[in-house]
């Protein structure tokens, strides 16, 4: 059973078995707005917490989104590079970003479930 | 900015209604996006027709017997030359021909002009008018107005529609409709379109007709921005500063041939050594290869990894479909079909000089 976990930079983990999705919520996308362009990650980058593992890029800005925990990239969402506009209309689904093997899962115990990020985002 | 309050626009309950996200620019609170989305709200405007609130911007009336001669020597520019109702697109120039604002002086009768600036320069140029204006026969007013754009091919329809007729208007005029008003068929979109100074409450009963209408929507900064960039339009403090001259910018064409060689404007000296050596710099249109913008403030190498220039506005063109670019490159790298690269963390990312505008102006000349 996948767990989902949030940070307080706006992105969500659903983990299983050891690994992680990660995207950015639709709070995220909403204020970024329309997205041009995904730079996505290498696979097998190596990525400490609060490393910068994607640029999303809207019509106006780049923006980073950070790695949430420690771990190895072991797939990036190779359909963001035709439509990147996937991260808009599906954030937690189809616009995922990239798929990291954790190294450290005790980081999850410091992010947040679904309830308080809501909170979060008041 | 000076440190003072943000501002806000006076039909800003509008925007909050219309589900505005705001952000700040040049000292205001400014919509910068609607529940559309900049894609959306750029397609309209090209589609059908976008109403912009510009009131950051500021209309100044400029008059008297001396108020051709106060604009004669703050712009290159024959004020007197122009026809009454006729626009010019001019600058503010320093003793070194920098850009100081650019901005539009349209003649509204004998001794009376309307000069429409830039939110950023808004205080710099009243200070700089109201200082020449000491040596001159004239009034600088600056007006207190709600500013409105629509722009897009059914801009003209939908005037007609909420009782404004535009007919024998052309590009680049301006005229008075009514008491307090000030409209011009003009705009930074590189569509057809008008803009229109006008009290407050005219402003909401003209909102009000207008948002009847399916064909004009709200349109944001952030589109308002994609728009000019595609249409190849300088935003001042990013594509032109006061370290930047006309003649670097590629906007000589601003300057009739007359006031280069005998106006007595500021910054006259300096700008004709500069056209006499030739421009060390100029401004270019960039389309990088790809869908990956290059942004403001990107350094630009040549093939052999030689600084080149740089990009002064750069995103993504909704219309054209890739992303677009302006900047600066050394003169001898400014030809149309150079191939340069910009560096994005640490990426070569192709990018060829290309001319401007990204999307063909589709104004209303005649």
């Amino acid at each position: 059973m996948a767990k989902i976990y949030f940070t307080e930079d706006h992105e969500w983990l659903r983990v299983e078995g050891g690994v992680a999705t990660v995207g950015i919520t639709d709070y995220a996308q909403e204020q970024l707005g329309d997205l041009v362009f995904v730079e996505l990650p290498e696979i097998g980058r190596k990525l400490a917490k609060g490393d910068t593992a994607v640029v999303v890029e809207s019509v106006k800005a780049a923006s980073d989104v950070y790695a949430p925990v420690d771990g190895e990239i072991t797939e990036a969402n190779g359909s963001l590079s035709a439509d990147p506009s996937l991260v808009n209309s599906a954030a937690t689904g189809d616009g995922w970003l990239w798929k990291m093997k954790l190294s450290n899962e005790g980081q999850l115990d410091s992010l947040m479930d679904e309830a308080a990020y809501k909170a979060h985002i008041g | 900015m000076t440190g003072q309050d943000t501002r806000h626009l006076p039909l800003e309950d509008l925007h909050q209604a219309a589900g505005a996200r705001f952000g700040a620019f040049a000292g205001w609170s400014m919509p910068l996006t609607y529940p559309p989305g900049v894609m959306k709200e750029h397609l309209h405007t090209r589609e059908h027709a976008g109403l912009f609130d510009i009131s950051h911007m500021k209309l100044f009336e400029v008059g008297g017997p001396g108020a051709a001669a106060l604009l004669n020597r703050a712009c290159p520019l024959d004020a007197g030359a122009l026809d009454i109702s006729q626009s010019k697109y001019t600058f503010f120039l320093n003793e070194a021909a920098g850009i100081i604002d650019d901005l539009i002086v349209t003649r509204l009768g004998d001794d009376r002009f309307m000069v429409v600036a830039n939110a950023g320069n808004a205080i710099e140029d009243e200070k700089h008018l109201h200082a020449l204006s000491a040596n001159f026969d004239a009034r600088v007013s600056p007006l207190d107005r709600v500013f409105l754009a629509i722009q897009g091919p059914d801009a003209w329809a939908a005037l007609a529609r909420a009782g404004i007729e535009t007919g024998s208007l052309l590009f680049m005029h301006g005229i008075e409709p009514r008491q307090n008003w000030f409209m011009s068929r003009s705009g930074y979109t590189g569509e057809d379109g008008f803009e229109i100074g006008l009290p407050e409450k005219d402003a909401r009963d003209l909102v009000a007709k207008l948002l009847e209408d399916e064909r004009v929507q709200w349109i944001g900064l952030a589109a308002r921005d994609s728009l000019r960039l595609e249409a190849g339009l300088c935003l001042h403090g990013q594509d032109l500063t006061p370290g930047i001259d006309p003649a670097s910018a590629g906007l000589m064409w601003a300057i009739s041939k007359d006031v280069r060689a005998s106006g007595a404007f500021i910054g006259a000296d300096a700008l004709r050594s500069i056209l006499e050596r030739g421009p060390s710099q100029k401004r270019v249109g960039l389309k990088p290869d790809g869908r990956q913008p290059v942004r403001a403030g990107g350094a630009l190498v040549d093939a052999g990894g030689n600084p080149a220039g740089h990009v002064t506005s750069g995103g993504f063109g909704p219309s054209t479909g890739h992303p677009v670019a302006m900047g600066y490159v050394d003169a001898a790298l400014a030809k149309a079909g150079t191939k340069l690269f910009a560096d994005i963390r640490g990426t070569k990312i192709p990018v060829d000089v290309t001319s401007l505008p990204f999307t063909p102006h589709r104004y209303r000349k005649g």
